[in-house]
């Protein structure tokens, strides 16, 4: 049996009084694309947050690829990789000096020829030598996407990849990291809002609410289970409190 | 391929932050011109003062004071570079949003921490050594006279400017930009005890017990009797090691803390954001 990218036990993270994530399970497969679905407060980021490293969780385990992230999380990071429009990079560096610094950090080798690739695969040959700060929206896009693939990730974490972005630029985003996910065999866990981008790229989703998982399936399977055309719709559905009866237990 | 290695990753990861704080300050002149600026001030101000009062007819201890307070002047520089400068390359991830991207990568926060040392040496080395050169040729005032021991008292000042700054560095991690102040002003609260232009003899009783738990007062002590009596006190350096030992690890200590608490409260993602 394959081993999980992700899997996920009874996670669970209070703040205070408040449960962000109230006993979550899941698990994810190698070379899957997983949806992570929610409105604001269903507790999407703190998960993400757990599984990178960056929020301790009050109970419950996570492995990634197989490591225990509480124990050895570093075996695990160096293989995974993160992008969000939320968090930025430093504005005052070129694009070149950031690869360079971050394929430094994940101990990427032959980094100048991973640089030359990422360059001429995300476009950015003519923006190398530019600062980060003097660069448009989706040219930031564009540069935070060779960040976040500069080590190879095996596992990339996305979250919100295509906010702010025009369509254009959103969808030359979507078909890059397809492409990527199938030819690397990666595995991405995405945090969206952008239901065509679920759609399109998820062959999996998982759906929160008030910290809780309340259903997973693939989009097609999503979408008959709750009588819906599309996936805005049943994520309305879900958030409104208006899930069938059968699937209204919390998902392991 | 990627991979986390032992001390050599170790290493390269240190160095890719460094070299990271390094691309900035080479990108931006007003970081390269704050590098210089301050020390140089201190330089002129109380280069000047050393001047007047050398100029004025006073004789014995006076004179000699001069000199004295010049280069004393430009080691309080040192700590006070050395502690500024690593707290300024950790707050510029802040001011970036940039901390969370180095958060999830495999860079360890002792790696992290070890870096700032690192930034902060550099820093202070490239603030420290044209203000202390211009006072030789200029005020005729060279702190390298001083030999061996400028050389201890340089290793004690950046040291305790480290253990300070890491401190402060997990106190922002912990409660969040709000303790922003404190890196600007804490070290100015030190001053007064630690004797930089007088001996610590003349603060009150229970000012002079708070000196003795600081290098920075032991150091200047120090240097004192060096300048005025020529005599290198190996005492005063080994009690100012012995307590930069402490420094340096309550520092970290502090630090990993509050790197640890910043986890558990979420805070660490909200800072990187």
């Amino acid at each position: 049996m394959t081993e999980p990218v992700i899997q996920v036990e009874n996670l669970r993270k209070r703040f205070g009084d408040v449960v962000a994530v109230d006993g979550v399970s899941f698990s994810i497969a190698p070379g899957t694309v997983t949806a992570l679905l929610g409105g604001n407060g269903a507790g999407k980021t703190t998960t993400l947050g757990m599984i990178m490293g960056l929020v301790t969780p009050s109970a419950g385990s996570i492995r990634v690829m197989g490591v225990d992230m509480r124990r050895h999380p570093q075996a695990a990071l160096a293989q995974m990789n993160f992008s969000s429009p939320y968090v930025d990079l430093p504005g005052r560096l070129t694009i070149e000096q950031l690869l360079i610094t971050y394929g430094r950090l994940y101990g990427v080798s032959g980094l100048k020829a991973r640089i030359a690739e990422l360059a001429r695969d995300l476009d950015l040959g003519d923006l190398l030598k530019r600062r980060y700060a003097t660069l448009s929206a989706g040219q930031k896009t564009r540069a935070a996407l060779a960040k976040s693939l500069v080590n190879r990730p095996r596992l990339l974490l996305l979250d919100e990849p295509t906010a702010s972005l025009d369509p254009d630029t959103g969808d030359w985003v979507r078909r890059y990291m397809s492409a990527y996910q199938e030819r690397h065999g990666a595995a991405i866990l995405l945090a969206s809002h952008n239901m065509v981008e679920v759609e399109r790229m998820a062959s999996d989703v998982l759906m929160m609410q008030k910290g809780r998982m309340v259903d997973r399936g693939s989009p097609a399977e999503l979408l008959a289970r709750y009588g819906r055309t599309t996936m805005e719709d049943v994520f309305l559905a879900v958030a409104r409190g208006e899930a069938m009866p059968a699937i209204s237990e919390p998902v392991a | 391929m990627s991979g986390v290695g032992g001390i050599g990753g170790s290493a390269r990861r240190i160095g890719a932050i460094v070299m990271r704080h390094f691309y900035l300050i080479r990108g931006s002149w007003a970081r390269i011109l704050d590098l210089f600026y301050w020390p140089m001030v201190q330089v002129l101000l109380w280069g000047f003062i050393s001047q007047f009062i050398a100029s004025s007819g006073v004789t014995g201890l006076l004179a000699q004071a001069a000199s004295v307070l010049l280069s004393a002047a430009l080691l309080w520089e040192i700590m006070f570079r050395s502690q500024i400068s690593l707290n300024m390359s950790f707050l510029e991830e802040l001011w970036s949003r940039n901390l969370g991207h180095l958060m999830v990568s495999p860079l360890r926060p002792w790696e992290y921490a070890v870096s700032l040392f690192a930034t902060s040496l550099v820093r202070t080395i490239i603030g420290f050594l044209p203000a202390s050169l211009f006072a030789a040729v200029y005020f005729d005032v060279s702190v390298y006279d001083m030999g061996l021991a400028f050389f201890l008292f340089f290793l004690n000042l950046v040291i305790m400017g480290w253990g300070i700054g890491i401190a402060l560095a997990g106190i922002v991690l912990r409660v969040g930009m709000g303790a922003e102040g404190l890196i600007w002003a804490f070290v100015f609260a030190l001053a007064p005890l630690s004797g930089i232009y007088y001996p610590v003899t003349i603060l009150p009783d229970w000012c002079q017990a708070i000196s003795a738990v600081l290098p920075s007062a032991q150091v200047f002590e120090g240097m004192r009797a060096i300048l005025l009596d020529g005599v290198i006190r190996y005492d005063l350096l080994a009690r100012a090691a012995g307590l930069n030992i402490l420094y340096l690890a309550g520092g970290l200590a502090a630090f990993l803390l509050g790197d640890r608490l910043s986890r558990k409260s979420g805070r660490l993602m909200q800072l990187g954001e």
